[in-house]
């Protein structure tokens, strides 16, 4: 190994090393999307989990009522709170997509800021969509 | 024998407990902003110095490993590669040690029969090999995953990336493979120092620190994306204020974030004082990365001192007369 290839490899090393913060400096960075209530939701005040729970276990419990409903035909949620829901991710008013009517605000705004591609939608369709 | 383990172990739960107090007790500027910035200054400061000194040791001699037949007459069938006379074959040599770990799937052990006659064998031992070789590239993925926090839009390839390892599409959020691969390899890695009482007792603290600081790291990880769950967006947003510079503590990031963002600093800032700097130095490993060509070459060693040196045409112009005169064969006779 000659001394130039060792420090040309070290400076390619460093440079990967270093590639978030020049990668960031050479494209242009999308800002974090701010989350709002709009529509139906504004005036409901009142959702299946408080607001920290949304944000952080919100595909869990959807995965819950996957299996209630369809495997149990389950289809009403009591929440924390006591209010009751129909457990439906984009069916009908009392579902997720009823209230909360801008998928791409309230679904797509997060999942492609953090790189999440959930497959809820290969079955399910966007009810703004069919109309 | 000494439990040369605990005190990695008690070290690695003692860094996660003070970060995961000490951001719960508001110094989470210090274990999110400051820390993670010296860290990463500290990797590269040190790795750079490390390599820059072996570059600057001596190599005098050639001394590569001999693993087949070298290079000798046109008849004799010459291994290109566990034998290399050029640059290429070198080249290829380091390529599969690189990234197959060539040397590790030669690993042999050694046990003493269990018949009467109590001989020493060498047996074949591939699974140190498998563990190695599952345990890089379940790291690599995983470090290469991480890239959707420091970008923004995430590049595709990096989606790329999660694609292939959430092939299973297991529950919700789905299952990474590389997050059931690498826990179970480092878990095999760390069985065989406890479990081998040959290893064991060859083992130090600081064989056993690595590989509880990244487990450390990959349960702190895999309780934030399957268990406990963590404001995704919130995270995101501290990683991009780090990488562009414009470091901020937004409202919602959990403590155990910062468990496992300080494990993941301790780690870059001890790598370079570490048994880990074989990253670099598995590139300048004498007796892989060099040609076995002695025979064919003449190679001087470079740090031989400038001395006047006495030839043996000299020695002889010297004392021709005298050496005639006793007798003894000279090569020119006047």
């Amino acid at each position: 190994m000659t001394k130039n290839m060792i420090m040309g490899g070290l400076a390619v090393f460093v440079l990967a090393v270093l590639s978030p913060f020049w990668f960031n400096m050479v494209t242009t960075t999308q800002a974090a999307p701010e989350p709002e209530l709009l529509g139906p939701a504004k005036q409901a005040k009142k959702c299946v989990l408080d607001t920290y729970d949304m944000r952080t276990s919100h595909m869990s419990l959807l995965d819950e009522w996957r299996d209630a409903v369809v495997r149990d035909a389950d289809r009403i949620y009591v929440a924390a709170n006591g209010h009751a829901f129909n457990m439906s991710l984009s069916t009908g008013e009392n579902s997720c997509l009823g209230c909360h009517e801008d998928k791409a605000k309230f679904c797509d705004a997060c999942h492609t800021y953090t790189s999440v591609d959930p497959y809820c939608w290969d079955c399910h369709t966007n009810p703004k969509e069919i109309e | 024998m000494t439990q040369k383990y605990l005190i990695p172990l008690t070290a690695v739960f003692l860094l996660f407990l003070v970060a995961y107090a000490g951001a719960g007790a508001g110094l989470g500027w210090f274990f999110g902003i400051v820390f993670p910035y010296l860290a990463v200054i500290a990797f590269l400061v040190g790795f750079v110095i490390k390599v820059m000194g072996w570059a600057r040791s001596a190599v005098p001699f050639r001394i590569p490993t001999t693993c087949g037949q070298q290079k000798s007459l046109p008849w004799i069938k010459q291994n290109r590669i566990d034998n290399p006379d050029t640059a290429s074959g070198v080249f290829i040599r380091m390529l599969l040690e690189i990234f197959l770990f060539r040397s590790l799937f030669r690993n042999t052990k050694a046990a003493f029969n269990r018949n009467a006659s109590n001989r020493i064998t060498y047996s074949w031992e591939i699974f140190l090999w498998v563990a190695a070789l599952a345990f890089h590239y379940a790291f690599l993925v995983v470090l290469l995953r991480h890239f959707r926090f420091f970008t923004s839009p995430v590049p595709s390839c990096v989606q790329f990336l999660e694609a292939l390892d959430g092939i299973v599409q297991l529950g919700l959020p789905g299952l990474f493979l590389s997050g059931v691969v690498l826990p179970a390899a480092v878990l095999f890695l760390l069985a065989r120092r406890l479990f081998d009482q040959k290893v064991r007792y060859i083992s130090q603290g600081s064989d056993y620190f690595p590989l509880f600081l990244i487990l450390g790291i990959a349960v702190t990880g895999i309780f934030m994306r399957y268990f406990t769950k963590v404001d995704i967006v919130a995270i995101k947003e501290m990683t991009m204020g780090l990488v562009t510079l414009s470091p901020t503590i937004p409202d919602g990031v959990a403590s155990l974030f910062y468990g496992h963002l300080f494990l993941v600093s301790i780690l870059f800032a001890y790598f370079p004082a570490s048994k880990l700097m074989h990253l670099g130095g598995v590139f300048l490993s004498p007796t892989r990365n060099m040609a076995n060509n002695t025979r064919a070459k003449r190679h001087v060693n470079p740090w031989n001192y400038d001395v006047p040196i006495h030839t043996y045409e000299q020695y002889e112009d010297h004392f021709r007369d005298k050496m005639i005169e006793a007798g003894l064969p000279v090569e020119k006779k006047e």
